[in-house]
């Protein structure tokens, strides 16, 4: 069975081809990220302009690389929450469009849950087991992003339970605001992990673990980033440190911001995996591409880890093509009136 | 005439109350404009005027996003305009929009385009204290218009610092 799935609920055009929920045949993504670079981050205007100029081309490029004509797709599927309105109207309404003209059936699929289900997917035939079957379900999930830190826990197929979430900043708004404060470009989480290799780790930040919940606060560390910042000259730009000073002091300090978000998400996740007794962790979103992020989950989990290769976890079309076999298959589909849901949540 | 509302507060809870007092107050078309330092509590603060206007949970930030919305007894609109370097990108935004229709905006780092906002706003503006986790909250009144808005905040005066006339 061929889905394919569209995705355009952030900055990424992306639409991909998956067979029977696991198999990319393509996996193509039309990033906005230069555009939005010299705004420091997404302006909605913008990339829903960007959007309605992508979304075509992607959708005949993820079916050419994926040897697939319109007429042997089965289904498609498309995210229609959350995200910024106008992106996801551009997105859902193609899909609509390509759905009805088909006569196949529209899939309106929770972008978060889309995350989830990239975990299902294979990357070139690696034979990876079904999740469902190897470790099995309950899985706890982190799915963190530049508009997400979530912690869900997935019961089943479909049955969701929001454990945690942020209550200010999301991981990878705190990200992109750090690397503004140490005067690095957007977005923020790959300069933070570029600038911090070599760090000697002299510096330390601190962590809000918001103890009896499984929220996140990211807000206190930014605040104390940016005091540090200031006392050091980095902050505000242009800083009294220059040249070599400036370097080791941007290092040492993005390298302290890194460690402890990274500390807090892993611990948090872990605790509440342990908690609710899941049999394994799927990580999901952009923030979960991070290096250190992954190498600490693997290497502090008693669990397996799944966690998509970093393609599958930023904002992708394969993960809403395999979340939309996974409803289908159950005799879901969508109603062509269905609207975009900006604040849809997963529950 | 217009005087300056200075208020102390201590810890992120009680930069929420005074929030949640000011959403009580709140009626459709109010503007709350914030400004201040990265860490003052712009988003605490906002987090207790959603509170005040029957919102559940916590209001995130929005700076990715720009915009969010909640409902509660009334829609907020919460705003952030901390990526914004030109005020036409306002514009851009729709923040027009916003401030016209019938639910309450709140706006974080309105100082980045002073000039988009009717001139009814409350302006308040966090700044760090002394210590840690004290704030100054300074709320801009204008005599006559936000009367309805700060008779709460009057009757609570256990943030209070001063009263002060400034012409």
């Amino acid at each position: 069975m061929k889905i394919l799935g569209i995705e355009t609920s952030c900055d990424e055009t992306a639409a991909a081809v998956v067979e029977d929920g696991r198999k990319v045949m393509s996996n193509i993504i039309a990033s906005q990220v230069d555009i939005h670079a010299r705004y420091g981050g997404v302006v909605p205007e913008v990339a829903s302009r960007q959007h309605v100029i992508h979304v075509t081309p992607t959708v005949a490029e993820a079916l050419e690389v994926g040897g697939v004509t319109m007429k042997e797709l089965d289904a498609v599927a498309v995210t229609y929450g959350p995200g910024l309105a106008g992106s996801l109207l551009v997105g859902l309404n193609f899909a609509k469009a390509l759905a009805f003209s088909l006569g196949i059936p529209l899939l309106c699929m929770n972008h978060l849950e889309g995350h989830i289900y990239s975990a299902w997917l294979q990357r070139d035939g690696d034979g990876a087991p079904d999740p469902e079957r190897e470790p099995g379900f309950p899985f706890l999930c982190l799915i963190a992003s530049g508009g997400h830190t979530d912690l869900v826990e997935m019961e089943a197929h479909g049955r969701y339970r929001l454990l945690g979430r942020t209550r200010d900043d999301a991981a990878g708004e705190a990200f992109d605001k750090a690397a503004r404060i140490l005067g690095l470009g957007f977005p923020g989480g790959p300069e933070i992990q570029r600038v911090s290799g070599g760090a000697l780790g002299k510096e330390a930040l601190p962590r809000a673990w918001l103890k009896d919940s499984h929220d996140f606060s990211f807000s206190g560390v930014k605040t104390a980033l940016l005091h540090k910042a200031q006392d050091r000259g980095i902050y505000p730009p242009p800083g009294e440190l220059e040249g070599a000073d400036m370097e080791r002091e941007v290092r040492e300090m993005a390298s302290a911001f890194q460690e402890s978000v990274v500390d807090v998400m892993v611990s948090k996740t872990l605790e509440a995996a342990e908690k609710r007794g899941a049999r394994g962790i799927i990580l999901g979103g952009g923030v979960t591409a991070n290096a250190l992020l992954r190498e600490r989950m693997v290497q502090q989990s008693g669990l397996p880890v799944l966690i998509p290769p970093p393609i599958l976890c930023t904002d992708n079309g394969a993960m809403m093509a395999a979340c939309g076999y996974q409803h289908l298959i159950r005799g879901h589909s969508s109603s062509f009136d269905l609207d975009v849901d900006p604040s849809l949540s997963l529950e | 005439m217009s005087s300056l509302l200075s208020l102390v507060s201590h810890s992120p809870e009680s930069t929420r109350e005074i929030g949640r007092i000011l959403g009580q107050a709140a009626e459709a078309g109010d503007a709350f404009l914030l400004t201040g330092p990265l860490g003052a509590g712009k988003t605490c603060l906002t987090q207790g005027i959603a509170w005040g206007l029957g919102v559940e949970g916590y209001a995130r930030s929005p700076t990715f996003v720009l915009v969010t919305r909640y409902r509660g007894r009334l829609t907020l609109h919460h705003i952030d305009l901390f990526r914004i370097e030109d005020p036409l990108e306002a514009w851009d935004l729709g923040l027009d929009e916003y401030l016209s229709d019938s639910g309450v905006c709140v706006v974080e780092w309105a100082d980045r385009a002073v000039e988009v906002f009717p001139p009814d706003c409350l302006w308040i503006n966090l700044e760090y204290g002394s210590e840690e986790t004290e704030r100054q909250i300074d709320i801009n009144v204008k005599e006559g218009t936000h009367t309805r808005l700060l008779d709460g905040l009057k009757r609570a005066p256990a943030w209070k610092s001063g009263n002060v006339e400034t012409g």
